[in-house]
């Protein structure tokens, strides 16, 4: 699967998404600048992101914590979400993300 | 307290996360004392600040231990060498004085001095989230407040207020009598505040004390660091403008590295560069343990840490106690080291 994540100046990368781990280590790993500071324990909210339409509808939705825990995000949008809780599949293949300011 | 004479000690160490603390117990197997000092206002740092009921299940020994039970244990393990903390206070300035040892200063105006300093400040300091609204670093301790100190301030001022946590909840229940008007923003009309707070907030906004938008903060307005207004922005876009001299941003913590960056020590990407015998930096007598240095095939696991710590001691004994023979022992059959730690 494939991941399409644009960063905080607009500049859009294609990473390849491995099945079972999370979009924040996918993006982490490919070295874009998301802090994940808790390292993914839904616990800082440095990994927030913005899903694009048609595809924010097509993930599960945001457990009890993670809602809370976006309480605790910057600027956050009603297409917000912390990527350390999206799980890359096969249904998410050409997912677009946008990094949240810092 | 300038004007006070320095603390001096053995080891200085910054950051009392997990590593620090275990960083005082093998210190103290060779009678090295330790002073610690933490921004955040207990010890525990990533563990106790991000996950405190998360579990952990990486520790040796230990097959599930949440955050704060680890730092629990850790404090219990290094009572018989009786750290000293300083809490709630940033490690500001690092000089060398001309007898080569380090003082090291904060910014509640403490100075230690050691021959040993050691950096185990994860991946630096717990400062305030700050929202990404243009210009906001312009109107920063005169109209934008990241805590709260003398609640006077707020008196007869319209006060907004923006977040939805304890502290955003607290402080609007707290300052809502002294304030000239009060406004609640969040992005969703849900808190993770406790309930007990909520319904009270709400309560004031029924009986018309204070006012709450599903709303954001979009722009400042204001002179020299003076706010008159701000622009506030529902999620559907409707804007409007209020009244407003003093803004608190409510978003938690985040890290930043801070001042270590300015204590002359090389790094490389934010982190120390160490070697794998002593983690010491570049600078002879500055150690770096933990989630700040960095080494060849360096993991930032707090059981990498711990070792880290083991041998940083060794090395930081020999600075120390020059003079001194280290006899290296184990706790098991050691009466010597029994005694100290308090069981024979």
């Amino acid at each position: 699967m494939k991941i399409i994540a644009k960063d905080r100046n607009g500049k859009e990368t294609e990473i390849e998404g491995r099945e079972g781990w999370t979009i924040m280590e996918i993006l982490r790993d490919a070295g874009l600048p998301i802090s994940a500071e808790c390292g993914g324990a839904c616990a800082c909210a440095t990994c927030h992101v913005y899903v694009e339409e048609g595809w924010y509808e097509k993930l599960t939705p945001p457990s009890e914590s993670e809602v809370d825990m976006l309480d605790m995000a910057l600027a956050v949008q009603p297409n917000s979400r912390l990527s350390c809780q999206l799980i890359c599949s096969e249904e998410l293949d050409g997912i677009r993300v946008t990094l949240a300011p810092e | 307290m300038s004007g006070q004479k320095p603390i001096e000690t053995d080891v200085i160490i910054v950051g009392a996360g997990p590593i620090g603390l275990f960083a005082v117990f093998e210190l103290g197997l060779l009678d090295l004392k330790a002073h610690l000092v933490d921004i955040l206002d207990r010890p525990g740092g990533q563990c106790t600040e991000l996950y405190p009921e998360k579990p952990i299940y990486d520790i040796p020994g230990l097959p599930i231990v949440t955050g704060q039970e680890l730092v629990d244990r850790l404090l219990e393990q290094i009572k018989p060498f009786k750290p000293e903390f300083h809490f709630g206070e940033m490690a500001s300035g690092l000089t060398k004085q001309p007898d080569g040892r380090w003082k090291l200063s904060t910014d509640a105006g403490t100075e230690i001095v050691a021959p040993v300093v050691v950096i185990a400040a994860g991946a630096g300091s717990f400062v305030p989230k700050r929202p990404p609204i243009p210009g906001i670093e312009a109107y920063e301790g005169r109209s934008v407040h990241y805590a709260v100190r003398r609640m006077e301030d707020f008196r007869d001022k319209n006060v907004l207020i923006a977040g939805g946590g304890d502290s955003a909840l607290d402080w609007t229940l707290n300052l809502a009598p002294i304030a000239k008007s009060l406004t609640l923003v969040h992005h969703r009309d849900g808190f993770r505040a406790s309930g007990h707070s909520v319904n009270r907030m709400r309560e004031l906004v029924s009986a018309g004390k204070i006012a709450f938008h599903v709303a954001s903060v979009k722009a400042l307005h204001g002179e020299g660091g003076q706010l008159a207004a701000v622009t506030l922005q529902t999620p559907d876009k409707r804007e409007w403008q209020q009244d407003t001299e003093l803004f608190m941003p409510f978003f938690g913590l985040t890290i930043k590295l801070g001042p270590i960056a300015e204590f002359g020590i090389a790094l490389h990407e934010n982190l120390i560069p160490v070697d794998t015998a002593k983690f010491e930096s570049r600078t002879p007598g500055i150690f770096g343990i933990g989630d700040i240095v960095t080494y060849p095939g360096k993991l930032k696991l707090i059981l990498s840490g711990f070792h880290e710590a083991a041998l940083m001691a060794q090395a930081a004994f020999h600075i120390c106690r020059p003079n001194d023979k280290l006899r290296f022992q184990y706790t098991t059959s050691s009466s010597n080291l029994q005694k100290k730690l308090g069981v024979a």
